[in-house]
């Protein structure tokens, strides 16, 4: 596939403030074994895509950590693999972009000496399975300018306002609602997925740092409807949007079912770091229920509904429910969690109960000891 | 969606390269260094990673070790991929059957399941002991264009030289009606060079079929 991938792994930590505090959203650990980039790289390399920069802004320690050489994403290549780029400031002018538009400002260097002839833009806060070769194809079919991807969806519970298209004949998009209040319908909602020639961004980036326009959806997109052919794909598969620490619980959750751990697994891998734990061990206590469990992990208690990362330590006697614990954390002996998102690296002591509810969460950060 | 490759090039590397005496005399004629910083299998080896192609096979028989040694995993080549990239094919012992390769079809034949877990749609064939530069996806796109089982790539000799190579005698279209190994009395100056570009299916029926008849190798 001639193209390039761009992976904006900051732009929503907003999204979820708790979980992003020490990491980027691209490095959010989520379901199981994974880490929220993994999702978009790995759709990049199973659409062909073999060269990938990663825009950072702030905090992407653990984003170096996980993505690391590019190795498992078989993107440690003599020419392209992966690159991470980190915030780009002028001599004099010492201060972060803000914006998509300049972050891509930021970028000038990497789209020009790439020569792929389209580029693939995405964000880190959709958990999806989709093939770019096939949205290229539909793109070169409708003589498209730029494509955005979309999916007709409600407004997740918690979610208040998202950038929607009003479509017209043939799903050219004649309108865009910019952070458009949700209502209780469906709408079609932007997924931050952008396909466009390389040689048109790049246009767009330089006119953009000349007439000093910063905001792409606002002053690139919306206000050129007419000059550009603009249409929307649809994305029908399983989709969770990361827009507030809620839809990660729930979307974290949603993985349980089957029809969704289907679509978004399926038959097609989703790369990641590789940490060679050994195989978990269930103790002859233990007890599970509809749940995920990553390697590497001990289990004496009982765990229900909930995901499990690698290297977690349940103690007998313990009940988890409703929970997401990341990894290392310990849990002691007859300890009881229910609707908990524990961070990593934390520990609970013998005979403690937290609870929290299914529309409200609690949140344990990273390292605590309770 | 099952992962799969366009085109998988299967290089023959096993030949003993008697004709170069004493270069060959302890390493495998594609292991002969060339042009100075080279050696000769650079040249198809390059040649499919700037085609395109990243599943490589290599066939070796005759004095492996160097060549598999300069091999490796294929990382100078972009090569050490983790579905595809290059894998040395050496002959080995079966269940049923051991053998050395018996020539090239031979050789293609019993790596065949190496050729089909990657579901190709074309499998190019090559020598491992050829110096040129070819883009062989322009071979492929032809291919396709003339809907063929089967494309071999030639290339114009002499006149005089042409009774040392194996001609090709096409039609107009470009069409083989005839191939004549090293003819007395050349019609056409077309020789083939060693380039074989398959539809994966008939290849598969072909050397089935050929692997059956005890006279061909």
């Amino acid at each position: 596939m001639k193209a390039v991938g761009i992976i904006f792994s900051n732009i929503h930590d907003n999204n979820v403030p708790e979980l992003a505090r020490i990491r980027t959203l691209g490095s959010i650990p989520f379901g199981g074994r994974y880490r929220l980039i993994d999702f978009p790289l790995s759709n990049m390399v199973n659409s062909g895509i073999d060269t990938v920069g990663i825009i950072t802004k702030n905090n992407y320690q653990s984003l170096m950590d996980h993505v690391g050489s590019g190795k498992d994403w078989d993107l440690a290549r003599k020419d392209g693999g992966v690159i991470l780029l980190p915030p780009y400031g002028e001599l004099n002018n010492n201060t972060l972009y803000n914006t998509r538009l300049e972050a891509l400002k930021g970028i000038t260097n990497f789209l020009f000496r790439a020569d792929e002839d389209y580029v693939v833009m995405t964000d880190c806060d959709a958990v999806l399975r989709i093939n770019y070769a096939e949205i290229l194809e539909y793109h070169v079919r409708n003589h498209a300018d730029i494509t955005l991807v979309y999916k007709k969806r409600k407004a997740a519970p918690g979610e208040l306002n998202e950038t929607t298209f009003d479509l017209g004949k043939n799903n050219r998009i004649i309108g865009v609602n910019y952070k458009k209040e949700l209502g209780s319908e469906e709408e079609n909602i932007f997924t931050n997925i952008f396909i466009m020639k390389r040689t048109l961004l790049q246009n767009i980036v330089m006119d953009s740092i000349s007439h000093n326009k910063n905001h792409f959806m606002a002053e690139v997109i919306a206000s050129n409807l007419k000059s550009l052919n603009i249409y929307g794909y649809e994305h029908k598969g399983f989709y969770a949007g990361i827009s507030s620490f809620q839809a990660y619980y729930d979307s974290n959750l949603a993985l349980l079912d089957e029809k969704n751990r289907h679509e978004l697994f399926g038959d097609r891998s989703v790369f990641t770091k590789i940490r060679d734990s050994a195989p978990t061990k269930y103790g002859n206590s233990s007890l599970i229920k509809n749940s995920f469990i990553a390697d590497g992990c001990e289990i004496y208690g009982e765990v229900e509904n909930s995901i499990i990362f690698r290297n977690v330590k349940v103690g007998r006697g313990t009940k988890i429910k409703n929970s997401i614990v990341m990894q290392d954390t310990v849990l002691g002996e007859n300890c009881t969690i229910d609707c908990i998102v524990v961070d990593k690296n934390v520990t609970i002591t013998d005979r403690k109960t937290l609870s929290g509810s299914s529309n409200h969460p609690f949140y344990l950060g990273k390292g605590i000891m309770i | 969606m099952i992962r799969k490759k366009k085109c998988v090039a299967m290089l023959l590397a096993g030949g003993q390269g008697s004709r170069l005496f004493a270069l060959t005399n302890n390493i495998a004629k594609p292991a002969v260094s060339f042009g100075g910083k080279y050696r000769i299998i650079d040249f198809p080896l390059s040649n499919c990673v700037n085609s395109g192609i990243d599943t490589v096979g290599v066939l070796t028989q005759y004095q492996p070790l160097v060549l598999n040694d300069y091999i490796g995993n294929g990382q100078p080549w972009d090569l050490d991929r983790s579905f595809g990239g290059v894998h040395i094919l050496s002959p080995y012992q079966g269940k049923t059957s051991s053998d050395w390769y018996k020539g090239t079809a031979n050789a293609i034949y019993q790596n065949i399941h190496f050729i089909k877990q990657f579901n190709p749609d074309f499998v190019l064939i090559l020598s491992g002991d050829h110096i040129y530069k070819m883009n062989y996806s322009q071979m492929i796109n032809y291919h396709i264009l003339n809907n063929a089982d089967c494309t071999i790539a030639a290339i114009n000799v002499k006149k005089e030289d042409a009774s040392r190579f194996g001609i090709l005698n096409t039609k107009d279209d470009g069409t083989i009606y005839e191939f004549e190994e090293k003819p007395k009395n050349p019609k056409s100056t077309l020789a083939s060079m060693g380039i074989y570009v398959f539809s994966a299916e008939k290849l598969y029926k072909y050397l089935e079929e050929d692997n059956l008849d005890a006279s061909s190798c």
